[in-house]
């Protein structure tokens, strides 16, 4: 199937399915002129597209390959709304997305995964993006997931981007059950390039989550910020690991990664640095600790209770 | 405005004799196995600005952390008392809400918690008109802050200034406010003592911790603190020669000790 930006709507025969993917995620209308698709499992509902946005989706046999490009100096002055998920207990939903954000062109995707009923799901997120010279792309992932944990959420993205390019990328789970996370991402930037990829996940019960970020700063005064901040209660575990390495003069990083624990839960964080150049300069932070006392008490003195307080601090923490 | 060594003189609307609202009674406290505060007796009285002053380890915040309830503080004997009833072996949140709360002298920061939510958080009306007022009452205009995080992107003042909005906001029978005049500019400072001066017009109870004198100056009574142990109370007149250069009535001696020099040679 191939959608062209013409404004015109694909409509699927799967009125329920949409409705209860879209309830899932709050979301009921989207105002005119706001492009959005909807792929429930291994079909897309639904694709609204505007000029300058072309889609083309390909129902595979356990989901979805997407190619997507952003058409030279094309401006989306509205964010895109990308809803993946699936309705029922247990599946796979296997996503493939090749982006291309052509030259100075600029976009929002604002991806919506929602898995509200999941006891045996598998969502498997395979990303290749590109940013050309001059473009800016952001991107937004937001997880909705249910009180079971049954999800595993294994997203690997690719990015390049090109002289000048800007790219952030926030991977935010914040509500239900992280279930099994393993995230894998890597951005190679170029000449004068920026990164910014941020990961925001709290973990419950027995849930595991691995996050491996890597930014390579083969350009000339290029710019990466890898931030992870993640929160653990009950029996949660979660490794990270985030990396930067800068190949080139005038590189700049930084790697900040954060964990709370609250309950039983237990994190390892390791920051890893190269620098191969001796005009490039990357920090990094890591801590790991429970929840900070001075936050925590001056909450307490305004009259909420400890309990309150920690989520109001933690939740703050996760945006 | 006065000169130096005078008290400002507000105009005092307290009919009849002050009234305690709270009261600290032989108050022994430990921190670290060392006893920090000794016998510790005082009143504050309810709708005045008191001020708690005294050197650098007299013990003022050691203070007003165990009248809060800060873990890190073993109250050894003694007591506190919160309208007649004892609060000792209540938690912060249960002293907070029953009235008595407290500014740092250096407000944490809280990473990606925004300043609406948390100029709210102790507020019982949690309306935008409450954010706004209490934004107002700083000099905070609430279009530039509300949506801003309560983190490293303000500074010290700022953050001094949001805390005491949250406070506003809160509207407590106490206030306890650590060092008040620490870190903020000319400007900020004008504001603090505006709000100040507001929470006393809303009757509110005001405790500063200081040892500043243009803070002193805004109190109607004062307590002096050295090394642990109060040492003279009475009017913010009374206790200014302190700043004078006369550590009176205290032995205290604020010079190197040219015994201990000798020794070293």
């Amino acid at each position: 199937m191939s959608v062209a930006g013409d404004g015109k709507t694909a409509v699927m025969d799967s009125t329920r399915l949409l409705r209860e993917l879209l309830d899932s995620i709050g979301r009921h209308s989207f105002a005119p002129g706001v492009a959005h698709v909807e792929i429930h499992g291994n079909r897309v509902l639904r694709s609204v597209l505007v000029p300058g946005l072309l889609v083309e989706p390909e129902e595979q046999a356990d989901g979805v390959s997407v190619k997507i490009r952003v058409t030279a100096g094309t401006v989306l002055e509205q964010p895109v709304q990308f809803c993946f998920g699936m309705v029922p207990a247990k599946g796979l939903q296997r996503i493939t997305l090749e982006t291309h954000i052509e030259q100075n062109a600029r976009a929002t995707f604002l991806a919506n995964c929602t898995f509200p009923n999941a006891v045996e799901v598998r969502h498997v997120m395979d990303a290749d993006v590109t940013v050309e010279k001059g473009a800016e792309f952001v991107y937004r992932e937001r997880h909705v997931h249910g009180p079971a944990g049954g999800v595993v959420v294994v997203p690997k993205t690719r990015v390049r981007l090109f002289d000048g390019a800007r790219f952030s990328s926030s991977f935010q789970l914040t509500s239900g059950r992280a279930g099994e996370v393993d995230i894998d991402y890597r951005v190679d930037c170029g000449f004068q390039s920026v990164a910014e990829m941020k990961v925001s996940m709290f973990g419950r019960g027995d849930d595991r989550i691995r996050v491996h970020e890597t930014a390579i700063l083969n350009g000339a005064e290029s710019r990466a910020v890898l931030t992870s901040h993640i929160a653990l209660t009950d029996e949660a575990r979660a490794e990270i690991f985030n990396e930067i390495e800068a190949n080139a003069p005038g590189a700049r990083g930084h790697v900040d990664c954060k964990e709370i624990l609250h309950g039983r839960g237990k994190a390892v964080a390791v920051p890893i640095v190269r620098v191969n150049d001796p005009r490039a300069h990357v920090t990094h932070e890591a801590a790991i600790g429970s929840v900070d006392s001075r936050q925590l008490q001056t909450l307490l003195a305004r009259g909420m209770d400890e309990e309150a307080a920690t989520e109001m601090i933690i939740q703050g923490l996760l945006r | 405005m006065p000169g130096r060594g005078a008290a400002v003189k507000h105009a005092m609307r307290f009919d009849g004799e002050p009234k305690e609202v709270l009261s600290v009674q032989s108050l022994c406290v430990q921190a670290g196995g060392r006893t920090l505060l000794h016998e510790i007796t005082l009143d504050i009285w309810s709708g005045y600005v008191h001020a708690i002053v005294g050197p650098n380890g007299a013990g003022k915040s050691t203070l007003a952390h165990s009248i809060m309830g800060l873990p890190g503080y073993h109250v050894t004997s003694g007591d506190i008392l919160l309208d007649g009833t004892s609060i000792r072996d209540l938690p912060i949140h249960e002293r907070a809400r029953r009235g008595l709360t407290l500014a740092w002298q250096e407000p944490a920061r809280f990473e990606g918690l925004g300043v609406a939510e948390f100029i709210l958080a102790g507020a019982l009306q949690k309306r935008e008109e409450t954010l706004r007022e209490a934004l107002a009452m700083v000099g905070l205009g609430p279009a530039l802050y509300a949506n801003r995080a309560v983190d490293r992107t303000l500074s010290g003042g700022e953050r001094k200034r949001i805390e005491l909005a949250s406070i506003l906001a809160m509207n407590p029978r106490i206030v306890m406010m650590d060092e008040p005049d620490s870190g903020v500019d000319m400007d900020a400072m004008r504001f603090i003592l505006e709000a100040i001066q507001g929470l006393r017009e809303r009757g509110t109870t005001v405790i500063l911790i200081t040892h500043s004198l243009s803070v002193l100056r805004h109190a109607d009574h004062a307590f002096l603190l050295c090394a642990g142990r109060l040492i003279e109370k009475g009017t913010a007149d009374k206790i200014i020669p302190y700043f004078e250069g006369t550590c009176l009535p205290c032995k205290h001696v604020n010079v190197p000790d040219k015994n201990a020099v000798g020794a070293a040679s």
